[in-house]
C-alpha cells in the first residue's frame, strides 16, 4: 500500500482543528482584536470537551468546547475591549491561566479513554479507489469545519453585518461616527472567536487524539494564529493553510512508516519550524502585510477618550 | 451603569496599588477555590504564604526559585518597556542550559587547575548560547518582518524538543540505565552556595548585582531612555533619530542574555544535570513576574519572590494537603489577569452614571451623550 491517501486523510484530519481555530482567530482579528489567549482557551475547552465526552456524546463534547471557549473569551473580552487592557499581554495571561486551568481540571482525566470510534464513511464516495480513503472516510467536523470556512467567507464579504466587521477592524472611530457599537460588535466577535477556538480544542480532544495530556493542543493555538497572518485574513487561505500545516504534522509519521531515519524529535519540530518559515516568507514583504492586515488590529478602541 | 473616565494624568497610587489588589483577588478566589475543593482555605494559605517563609531552610528555597524568574524577568522588562514581544524567554532559558549544560560536561582532568572559576565559563556559555536564540528571533523580525511573538513562541517547543533528542542521544549519559539524562556534572562546575547546607547559591547575588545593572541601564543611560521612549511613542523615537532596529536587537539580545544566564544558573546550581524536566515554566511565569513588578527592576525582587511564593506553596499543597500542584499555573493565571483588570485603574477612574444625563449644546457633551448609550 502506498500510504499517500492516508497521508491525506491524516492531513486534513490535523489540518480540520487548525482550520477552524484559525476562522475563529480570523472573526476576532477582522473586528481588530487579536488574541493571543487561543492556546490556553483550546487547552480548557479541550478538557470541558473530553470530560463531557466521556460521560455522554461527542456532540455535547463539542458544544462544551464552544461554551468553554466562549466563557474564557468573554473574559478576554470584558478586558481588552471594556477595562481597555492591553491585548497582548491579555492574550497571554489567557494562555498561562488557559494552561494551568485545564492541567488542574484535567488530573482526574488523565488516565480515562473514550469509547471506540465510530468509522465514518460517506456512502458510495468513500469506495472510490484512493479518492475514497483520502477525502471522504473523515469525522463529519471535517466537512463541517469547511462549510464553516465557506460560511464565514460569504458572511464577511457578501453580508452587511460582516461588511460593518470588517469596517470596525479598519477603522473603529469612523464605525463608531458612523454609529455603530463598536465595543458590542467587537465583544461579539471575540465570543464567536472564542466558541471556535474551544470548538477546535474539543475536536483535538475528542476525535484527533480521544484523550487527555496535560498541554495536549501543544502549540496548535498559536499556529492557527500564525495562519491569520499565512492567509492574508482570508479565509478560504486559512483553510488551505490550515491544511498545509495538518500534512506537515503528520509528514512526522509519514516518515517513520516508511523508515526514514531521522530522530522523531526533528522531525517533531516540522511543525513549529514551518511556522516559522512561512511568517517569514508571508511577512517578508511588509508593505504588502500592511495592506491585508486590519488596520485597527491590536489597537484598543475606547470612544471619549 | 459603571462607566470608566479617563484620568487627566496616570495615576502613580494606583500603578502601586494594582500589583496589591490583584494579589487580593487571587488570594480571594483561591480560598473559594480551596472552599470547593473541599480543603480547610486557611491551611491552603498557609502553604503558600507562611510555610515558604518561615524558616531559614525556607527562604533558601524561595532564593532558588526566585533567581531565575528575576533574572528572566529583567530582560523581558527592558523587551516590554520598548514594545518588542519577547515571549519565548523558556526557550531561551533552555539554550541557556544546554550551552552552560555542554560546557559543564567538558569539565574534566585537564580543567582541573581552573578550580571553581569554571562556573563563570558555564555561565558565559548560557548568556551566548540564550542570546543566540533570541537573535533568531531578532534576525527574523528585523531581516523579514516576521512577527516576534510567534516566532520567539515556536522556539520555545523546537528548544524543548531539541533538549529531549540531545539528552536522549548523544549527551546521554552511557551509564545512565537509558534514562534521559546527561552525566551528573562534576564538583567543579558546581555553584558555590550562599550558606553550608543551605541550597541558596550565588545566583541569588548574580540576581540583585543584575537589578542593580538594570535599574541604571533603564533610568540612567541613553539607551535606555532611547529604547523606552521607543515603546512609548515610536513616532516621537523617529523624529529624536533613536533607532527602532537597534531597540529591538538590544532588547531581544538583553533578554536572551539574561534567559540563558538563568538556564545555566539553574544547571550549574540546583540540577546539576541536563533531563527533560529542565523546562518548569519560568520562562512563562517571569512574563507574569516581571508585569507585577511593573517592569521596574527593584519591583521584579517583590514579584520574583511572590512567584516563587506560588512555585512552593504549590508543591506544599500537593505534599502536604494532596491537592494538584497544578494549582500554582492557575494562581499565576489569575494574578497576571486581575493585573491587567486593576492596570486600567491607573488611566481611568470609574463613575456611576445613572442615564444619558450630559447636558445638551456643546459637541463635546453630544459625543459624551453617544458614549453614554453605550457606544
Amino acid at each position: 500500500m502506498d500510504g499517500l491517501e492516508l497521508l491525506i486523510a491524516a492531513s486534513l484530519n490535523a489540518g480540520t482543528a487548525l482550520a477552524i481555530a484559525g476562522i475563529g482567530l480570523l472573526i476576532n482579528e477582522r473586528a481588530g482584536i487579536l488574541n493571543l489567549g487561543a492556546e490556553g482557551l483550546m487547552l480548557v475547552a479541550a478538557i470541558a470537551g473530553f470530560a463531557v465526552a466521556v460521560h455522554s456524546n461527542p456532540w455535547l463534547a463539542f458544544a462544551a468546547g464552544m461554551a468553554a471557549g466562549a466563557l474564557l473569551a468573554a473574559c478576554f473580552g470584558l478586558l481588552v475591549i471594556w477595562l481597555n487592557t492591553n491585548q497582548v499581554a491579555t492574550g497571554l495571561a489567557l494562555s498561562i491561566f488557559g494552561s494551568g486551568l485545564s492541567a488542574f481540571v484535567g488530573i482526574p482525566y488523565v488516565s480515562e479513554k473514550l469509547g471506540e470510534q465510530a468509522q465514518f464513511k460517506i456512502p458510495f464516495l468513500g469506495d472510490i479507489p484512493f479518492i475514497g480513503p483520502a477525502l471522504f472516510r473523515q469525522h463529519p467536523m471535517v466537512y463541517i469545519a469547511m462549510a464553516l470556512v465557506a460560511a464565514l467567507a460569504w458572511f464577511l464579504y457578501r453580508t452587511r453585518a460582516g461588511l460593518v466587521l470588517r469596517a470596525i477592524g479598519e477603522s473603529p472611530e469612523s464605525a463608531h461616527a458612523l454609529g455603530y457599537p463598536v465595543r458590542r460588535i467587537r465583544m461579539m466577535a471575540v465570543l464567536a472567536g472564542g466558541a471556535m477556538c474551544g470548538l477546535a480544542g474539543a475536536y483535538i480532544s475528542v476525535i484527533y487524539t480521544p484523550l487527555w495530556i496535560e498541554g495536549m493542543v501543544a502549540g496548535k493555538g498559536w499556529i492557527a494564529l500564525a495562519l491569520t497572518t499565512f492567509a492574508t485574513w482570508r479565509p478560504a487561505r486559512v483553510l488551505l493553510g490550515a491544511y498545509l500545516f495538518g500534512g506537515v504534522t503528520m509528514l512526522q509519521f509519514y516518515f517513520q512508516a516508511r523508515g526514514v531515519h531521522v530522530p522523531s524529535e526533528f522531525l517533531a519540530m516540522l511543525p513549529y519550524l514551518a511556522t516559522v518559515v512561512v511568517l517569514v516568507l508571508i511577512s517578508r514583504n511588509a508593505s504588502w502585510i500592511r495592506a491585508n492586515m486590519p488596520a485597527s488590529l491590536g489597537k484598543p478602541f475606547f470612544p471619549g477618550s | 451603569m459603571l462607566r470608566l473616565e479617563t484620568r487627566p494624568q496616570p495615576s502613580k497610587a494606583m500603578s502601586f496599588a494594582s500589583p496589591l489588589i490583584a494579589l487580593a483577588i487571587t488570594v480571594v478566589v483561591g480560598v473559594v477555590l480551596f472552599l470547593i475543593l473541599g480543603k480547610d482555605p486557611l491551611a491552603g494559605l498557609r502553604m503558600f504564604f507562611v510555610e515558604p517563609v518561615k524558616n531559614l531552610y525556607g527562604l533558601a528555597e524561595l532564593s532558588v526559585k526566585a533567581t531565575p524568574l528575576i533574572l528572566i524577568a529583567l530582560g523581558l522588562a527592558v523587551c516590554y518597556r520598548s514594545n518588542v514581544w519577547n515571549i519565548g524567554a523558556e526557550g531561551q532559558y533552555i539554550f541557556g542550559a544546554l550551552g552552560g549544560g555542554w560546557i559543564a560536561m567538558q569539565a574534566g582532568p585537564g580543567t582541573e587547575w581552573m578550580g571553581q572559576g569554571y562556573v563563570v565559563l558555564i555561565l558565559l556559555g548560557g548568556v551566548l548560547a540564550g542570546m543566540f536564540w533570541a537573535a533568531v528571533v531578532a534576525l527574523l523580525r528585523d531581516r523579514f518582518n516576521a512577527n516576534e511573538i510567534l516566532v520567539s513562541l515556536m522556539l520555545v517547543y523546537v528548544a524543548t524538543l531539541l533538549l529531549s533528542w540531545l539528552v536522549s542521544g548523544p549527551w546521554q549519559d552511557p551509564n545512565g540505565h537509558g534514562f534521559p539524562q546527561t552525566i551528573t556534572f562534576l564538583a567543579q562546575t558546581k555553584l558555590p552556595r550562599l550558606v553550608q547546607g543551605l541550597r541558596a547559591h550565588i545566583g541569588l547575588v548574580v540576581a540583585l548585582v543584575a537589578v542593580a545593572c538594570f535599574w541604571v541601564f533603564m533610568f540612567r543611560t541613553y539607551r535606555g531612555f532611547a529604547l523606552q521612549v521607543g515603546g512609548l511613542a515610536p513616532a516621537a523615537a523617529r523624529y529624536a533619530g533613536f533607532s527602532a532596529r537597534s531597540a529591538l536587537w538590544v532588547s531581544l539580545l538583553l533578554s536572551g542574555a539574561m534567559a540563558g544566564l538563568a538556564g545555566a544558573l539553574e544547571t550549574a546550581g540546583p540540577l546539576g544535570q541536563l533531563t527533560t524536566f529542565v523546562p518548569v515554566g519560568y520562562g512563562f511565569a517571569a512574563i507574569i513576574v516581571a508585569y507585577v513588578g511593573r517592569l521596574h527592576p527593584v519591583g521584579i525582587i517583590f514579584s520574583g519572590f511572590l512567584m516563587s511564593m506560588f512555585y512552593i506553596g504549590g508543591e506544599l499543597a500537593q505534599s502536604r494537603l494532596g491537592l494538584p500542584k497544578a494549582l500554582t499555573g492557575v494562581f499565576q493565571g489569575l494574578l497576571l489577569f486581575a493585573l491587567l483588570a486593576c492596570d486600567t485603574l491607573i488611566f481611568y477612574r470609574v463613575r456611576w452614571r445613572s442615564a444619558p444625563a450630559a447636558p445638551p449644546t456643546s459637541n463635546i457633551s453630544s459625543t459624551a451623550a453617544a458614549v453614554a448609550k453605550g457606544a
